[in-house]
């Protein structure tokens, strides 16, 4: 029973990591006013990202590795934001259309390149994978332990991640310049803050640990890039946000509840229940419905979000 | 500013990104003068590329960026005309397979509105969790587009696989189910007038009917059509979202009825995304749709004869869509066209006062 339950809290896990990376990112763009759909297409650049780094093949020179490829996927999620900033927040233009050119212009970019670079068949890949690392003494608690302390890098990396936004958002002085300017950029400005300045810093923080979002399903979920790979992530994490009503500690427990409900299609299939396999496949996106409509109306967005 | 203007602005940043383009293949390592021929070659550049694969291929794009156009001009973001045409696309087939012994007009009439249906109602998922819950349409629309992809993938597999059970796509539907050819021998079919109708249509309503002009104000301001036009704004706004929906799903049932016969997987390689970017470079006019629709049916159809002659990945015509939106937003002169005619709290967050 114990090793149904270690295998269903690590399933869980490896769902959510993606998710509260990206969520994490989008967060603090959010608390600064700044709404990213082009979060989805910032999640695709870090895979592909990723699998360049990772093995640059036929098309592109030198020699990969695993630390290039999580590099090349966090510059690639910060060279979208950058493109995002320049259109949002330097040009205007509205955030809700420049992100969803942002997510069509990654998508079209990344499939040309793969296309081009990797063959249309994508070739046999020869990625590097990040293997799991076991924290000392924490791994071995009974059924959490090799379930949340037995996990790739990123998984880890994220446990401190967390916190450290939360401190950022809350007690800082940035932090509290950031949500000035997603509350009341006006007050802020008054105050003697830039906020052009402090969304571009918020959207770049974004962009680098969207890339690194996209580089955990390259890296260490699937071992290979495919086209579409984010597969709406990046929108599931949006939600997320909602879900987590802005706040950093709440990402964790959301992505976490979320994991922890698309896991339990392993559950049902292993009690031997006959589903239509096409059901587990569409459940992440019901779900994100259900988690929405929870949600809904009580959360309180910044009161600044998506004007310019 | 002269109307001409933005056009102007358009046509010159059309040009200058297929140029562009060019100059990225030949870099690139392709024949890029080979590729431009095939790329004019396989769309505009013989009657039969111009009637059977871009007017053809314009038929979903036009409807589905009509769509889009009418949503975001009441200041609902659906980026769902994707799983609109979708849900159309599987109830006209159903509807075509269970109609089989019905007369032809009779039978044609049920399969389109069976998609016109499907598509308002798949749309209406998200109007009424706006609606009900205050959900963002941007992020359930996109969820309903891959839980649509998810749906035809098992009715494929499932109720609607053809009788022999061996290929993951419908029986073919019977000839009374059709859409009628335009010209034989070329595949354009009727479905084109009803694209080419529907875009008039919808100007006329937008501009002349009481629903337009408060579908209008309401994507202006919704705070001012409440308070100062006395409009019913909820209302509005789920009749606008069902309406978008109702032409995505027509795309679909005309995509079904007029072009594959069947209902299959890939049956839309992308209509409802490249929509986006058509009602955008036609600064969300209905007319204008018709236009930029028939362009991009063009680039796409185009592309794939410069896949088979140079080699080029054809996905490379999305890079191209979604670069020309992003010019289309950075311009001064388009942005400004364009703005003018969204919400200008254009927030995609509902406004919370509109409960």
């Amino acid at each position: 029973m114990s090793d149904a339950a270690t295998a269903f809290l690590e399933a869980a896990v490896r769902t959510a990591t993606p998710l509260a990376l990206a969520a994490l990112g989008e967060t603090i763009s959010q608390r600064g006013g700044v709404v990213n759909v082009g979060l989805e297409g910032i999640v695709l650049a870090g895979a592909f990202g990723a699998l360049v780094g990772g093995y640059p093949g036929p098309m592109f020179s030198g020699e990969g590795s695993l630390a290039a490829g999580y590099t090349v996927a966090v510059i690639g999620g910060m060279v979208l934001a950058a493109l995002f900033a320049t259109m949002t927040v330097s040009l205007r233009a509205n955030q809700i259309i420049t992100g969803t050119a942002l997510t069509l212009f990654a998508a079209g970019l990344t499939g040309t390149l793969y296309r081009a670079g990797y063959g249309a068949g994508g070739a046999a890949l020869a990625l590097p994978v990040a293997g799991v690392v076991r924290v000392p003494l924490l791994s071995d608690l009974p059924v959490i332990g090799p379930a949340f302390f037995a996990q790739p890098p990123t998984t880890l990396l994220l446990y401190v991640l967390i916190p450290l936004a939360w401190l950022l958002l809350t007690r800082t002085h940035s932090g509290i310049a950031l949500r000035a300017v997603g509350e009341h950029p006006e007050a802020a400005i008054a105050a003697g803050v830039d906020p052009a300045r402090v969304r571009w810093t918020a959207l770049m923080i974004s962009g680098a640990l969207g890339g690194l979002s996209g580089a955990t399903l390259v890296l260490e979920q699937s071992g290979t890039f495919a086209e579409g790979i984010s597969a709406g992530r990046g929108f599931i994490a949006i939600a997320i946000v909602v879900l987590a009503r802005w706040s950093p500690l709440g990402i964790a427990a959301a992505a976490l509840l979320f994991g922890a409900a698309t896991a339990l299609q392993f559950l049902i299939q292993s009690m031997g229940v006959r589903l239509p396999y096409q059901l587990p496949l569409a459940l992440p996106y019901i779900l994100t419905l259900v988690m929405l409509a929870v949600s809904g109306r009580r959360a309180r967005a910044p009161a600044a979000l998506g004007r310019d | 500013m002269t109307r001409a203007a933005p056009v102007f602005a358009t046509a010159a940043m059309v040009l200058l990104v297929l140029a562009a383009t060019a100059l990225a293949l030949d870099i690139a390592g392709y024949d890029a003068t080979l590729a431009m021929r095939a790329l004019w070659r396989g769309s505009f550049g013989s009657w039969f590329a111009f009637g059977s694969a871009t007017l053809v291929r314009a038929v979903p794009l036009v409807l589905a960026g009509l769509a889009v156009a009418l949503a975001f001009r009441a200041g609902i973001w659906n980026i769902g005309a994707e799983g609109q045409l979708l849900a159309g696309a599987a109830a006209a087939t159903a509807a075509a397979l269970m109609l089989g012994g019905a007369p032809p007009a009779v039978t044609l009439t049920l399969v389109l509105a069976a998609g016109i249906g499907a598509g308002a109602i798949w749309a209406g998922i998200a109007a009424a969790l706006r609606r009900r819950f205050g959900v963002l349409e941007v992020i359930s629309t996109i969820m309903l587009n891959f839980v649509a992809l998810h749906l035809v993938s098992f009715l494929v597999r499932g109720p609607l696989q053809e009788p022999l059970g061996i290929y993951p796509q419908s029986p073919t539907i019977p000839p009374g189910a059709r859409l009628p050819l335009l010209a034989s021998p070329s595949r354009l079919h009727a479905g084109l007038l009803l694209a080419v109708m529907a875009a008039p249509a919808l100007w006329w309503m937008l501009r002349a009917t009481a629903f337009g002009l408060r579908l209008r104000a309401v994507g202006a301001s919704p705070r001012a059509a409440r308070s100062a036009g006395g409009i019913a704004v909820d209302r509005v706004v789920f009749g606008a979202f069902l309406l978008s929906g109702a032409l995505a799903g027509l795309a679909g049932a005309a995509e079904v009825s007029g072009v594959t016969y069947a209902l299959y997987e890939n049956l839309s390689p992308g209509y409802g995304y490249s929509a986006i970017a058509i009602a955008l470079l036609a600064r969300l006019d209905p007319l204008g749709v018709v236009a930029s629709g028939i362009f991009f049916a063009g680039l796409e159809s185009g592309a794939l004869a410069m896949q088979r002659d140079a080699g080029v990945p054809s996905v490379v015509v999305y890079l191209v869509e979604a670069v020309l939106i992003l010019l289309v937003l950075a311009m001064p002169a388009t942005r400004r066209a364009i703005e003018r005619r969204l919400p200008a709290s254009a927030v995609g967050v509902p406004d919370e006062t509109s409960a």
